[in-house]
């Protein structure tokens, strides 16, 4: 029997397993729209905008370590989906995107609602694919999600002309992809990582680093084993969050721009990282020629152009890192590696930094944004997932909540792209619907990406989002009271909404904590009402992120909490008013 | 340094607009590039001019393995290797230089493609340094136009 392309297509994903597909609708889609009208096995979540939809396919992916998919619609629908490809390009989720694309003859007309697309995101996608037949449909599909998944996961898109999807043909689903261009490294080379146990066994003064790569090759356990055995601390990227227990004693937390102090330290001054499925990313370098100066480096990534782009490595080791840690963690067992008499000095090290600046800040009369996200951590036993969208609120999300296993950290990294939270927390909850899961978000980022308050209403999804308000886009404000001698150009966010008017307006429920303890309440009430819940906490305006590693600096080159300059209220208000005038609804509402 | 890649990819629509691609976005330089099917017409072969540091070469030829379509790459600088470059030149000489024109031409085993009353275009094939040789002989004869195709480059086979 023959199928028309739009069949082939909904068949095809079927036997990708797809559950869902995030998407909107559109003149070129039509058909495709017309076939899931009378599906069953996959459901067609209507996003509030194309963006929205490419981060919740990439929320479910991260959450799930599935591909996501998503649906859009030729010219704007298809661009709109840009950031959210850009997004989970640069932090290697798997996705699938599909755009409809004007028919094959009208191609390069310049045709209504038409764009280039695949040339548009050429350099934004791992591949991407022009079907012009509707025979290819099906093959396609198929090297799609095995393009996106495997190796250095990423999206992949295929553009799809409207004819294709009505024309008719056999449907027959290929078994298996033969790439001959693409076979990426998955086995590490055995003298190679013969060479990194010596190295790791000889040491003093080891850190690891863990990256993205451990979670999305799914070697947490692997790492904790190998942590263990060996006796080595673990900093994490903040992709790398939820890699390794933040509750661990081994755990440093995470390093780099806003990392701990004892993490910093313990890369600056180690003989030797052992750098796993992480890139060098210049916000956990810091100056890269300052980098850990007496530092070997081991490095091991899936890939190679990751390894010797920023910094010189020692011993690099291509493959998968699970399937390298089994092997390393062998090896040093075999060799008698894991016993080393220099251990404990280090660790006793590590501890004095870790009393002398520990990640702290005071709470007084007015909430500290670190309090909510502690308090979400206590009340939940950190048993939930964590969305958040850029700026402070990612990184106190960061530090003060101790991701304990995998894909419960789900943050955009790469790219920094704000507005990502909330709708990739959407994702998150379909893939998980039993679980919290809370996008931890600034007052700023929210509004980028707020219409999908009808997503999560329309499939009362229990997204929590905990919006730190603090009328400003308080990453840039910070770096403008920092470097720029307060000159807050365009960072004060007057005409902010009231949040909890917004969701109520949307059918979901506000809540609002005006002081430190109102905080507790509001989350408890946020998880108990199971609904799409809006929490606007109040928040201290002059909070900064500490400790921050100015741009340019080595990352042993930290700037913590002035000490003559407690927070208080006074300042904050003398501040906002004389300096700024700003008129935030806040000031309006005397509070 | 000037490097000689000679990469190896999938002969599809879109493949030269990856390569260049990469090349633009990440910065690196193409001195010349030149594409044709080979023996196989499902595979194309490219030559790559380009220059750098070892760390830029190094990510250059990674990056370029890394791209879905590419199936091989080699960095033929390394390599004892031929490389060629063909070249078009129009010349308009006045009527005393017509005849040492052709003698140019003969020297450097050129080819006269097309004559017209006023112009001879000569076909020359060579490296670099025969191309320029060409060049600053006729230049005083009078060069209207040249075209090059940039370099194709393979690698010699072992002597014995």
């Amino acid at each position: 029997m023959k199928l028309s392309g739009a069949q082939i297509l909904i068949e095809s994903l079927k036997r990708e397993g797809v559950k869902y597909i995030f998407g909107y609708p559109g003149g070129q889609v039509l058909n495709i729209f017309d076939v899931l009208y009378d599906e069953k096995d996959i459901q067609l979540i209507l996003t509030r905008h194309e963006q929205g939809a490419a981060h919740a396919a990439d929320g479910y992916a991260r959450a799930s370590g599935k591909a996501g998919v998503c649906l859009v619609t030729s010219g704007p629908g298809a661009t709109n989906t840009v950031t959210g490809i850009a997004t989970a390009y640069m932090d290697s989720i798997p996705m699938v995107v599909l755009t409809g694309q004007v028919p094959n003859m009208l191609i390069g007309n310049d045709a209504f609602q038409e764009a280039d697309i695949v040339g548009i995101t050429r350099p934004c996608t791992k591949y991407n694919f022009l079907v012009k037949d509707v025979s290819d449909i099906a093959r396609t599909i198929k090297e799609a999600f095995y393009i996106a998944t495997t190796g250095r996961p990423g999206p992949v898109l295929i553009d799809l002309p409207k004819d294709i999807t009505v024309a008719k043909t056999d449907f027959k689903y290929p078994e298996k992809v033969e790439l001959r261009s693409y076979r990426p490294t998955v086995k590490g080379h055995v003298w190679q990582i013969k060479q990194a146990a010596d190295a790791i066994s000889k040491s003093k003064k080891p850190v690891i680093i863990a990256g993205g790569g451990v979670i999305i090759s799914g070697s947490a356990a692997e790492l904790k084993e190998f942590a263990e055995a060996a006796k080595l601390p673990v900093t994490m990227t903040m992709m790398g969050l939820g890699g390794f227990p933040g509750d661990h004693k081994l755990s440093l937390g995470m390093l780099g721009m806003h990392g701990t102090y004892f993490a910093n330290m313990a890369v600056h001054e180690s003989d030797l990282l052992i750098a796993i499925g992480m890139r060098f990313d210049d916000r956990v370098t810091g100056r890269v020629e300052d980098f850990a100066p007496g530092a070997k480096i081991i490095h091991i990534d899936i890939d190679p152009t990751s390894i010797r782009k920023n910094v010189r490595v020692d011993i690099p080791i291509v493959g998968d890192v699970k399937d390298v840690l089994k092997v390393l963690n062998k090896t040093m067992q075999d060799e008698g590696g894991h016993a080393n008499p220099h251990r404990k000095v280090w660790l006793d090290r590590i501890e004095d930094w870790k009393a002398e600046h520990p990640m702290d800040y005071e709470q007084g009369d007015v909430i500290k944004p670190q309090f909510v996200v502690e308090k979400i951590y206590e009340i939940t036993k950190g048993d939930a997932i964590i969305a958040t969208e850029v700026g402070q609120n990612q990184m106190w999300a960061a530090q003060f909540f101790k991701y304990k296993k995998p894909r419960t950290w789900i943050s955009s990294g790469g790219l920094g792209t704000m507005g990502y939270g909330f709708p990739a927390a959407i994702g998150a909850q379909f893939a998980f619907p039993n679980k919290l899961v809370f996008d931890i978000a600034g007052d700023g980022s929210i509004q980028m990406n707020i219409q999908e308050l009808s997503t999560a209403v329309l499939h009362n999804l229990p997204v929590k989002v905990a919006i730190l308000n603090n009328c400003f886009l308080g990453m840039v404000r910070q770096w403008q009271e920092l470097f720029f001698q307060k000159r807050y150009s365009s960072t004060c966010l007057t005409g902010t909404p009231d949040f909890v008017k917004v969701a109520e307006a949307y059918g979901a429920v506000g809540l609002r904590a005006q002081k430190p303890s109102d905080v507790e309440g509001v989350i408890r009430e946020a998880i108990k009402v199971k609904r799409p819940t809006f929490m606007d906490f109040v928040c201290d305006q002059l909070e900064k992120v500490y400790p921050m590693v100015p741009a340019g600096a080595a990352i042993n080159e930290m700037l913590f909490r002035p000490p003559d300059c407690p927070p208080g209220e006074k300042l904050i208000c003398k501040t906002v008013k004389q300096e700024l005038k700003c008129r935030c609804v806040r000031a309006k509402r005397g509070m | 340094m000037r490097h000689i890649i000679s990469v190896m990819v999938e002969n599809k629509f879109g493949v030269l607009s990856r390569v260049s691609g990469l090349f633009s976005g990440r910065g690196y330089n193409i001195e010349s590039i030149s594409v044709g099917q080979t023996l196989d017409p499902t595979v194309s072969q490219m030559t790559i001019v380009t220059s750098g540091d070892d760390n830029i070469i190094e990510q250059i030829t990674k990056q370029l393995n890394k791209l879905i379509d590419v199936i091989k790459v080699t960095d033929l600088t390394e390599f004892d290797h031929v490389e060629r470059e063909m070249m078009l030149i129009k010349v308009q000489p006045r009527v005393e230089h017509r005849a040492e024109t052709l003698r140019v031409a003969e020297i450097f085993r050129g080819v006269i493609v097309d004559s017209s009353a006023k112009t001879y275009t000569i076909q020359v094939t060579g490296d670099d340094k025969k191309l320029e040789a060409i060049i600053d002989l006729l230049r005083p004869l009078g060069i209207k136009e040249v075209v090059r195709t940039g370099k194709v480059a393979i690698a010699r086979e072992a002597k014995s």
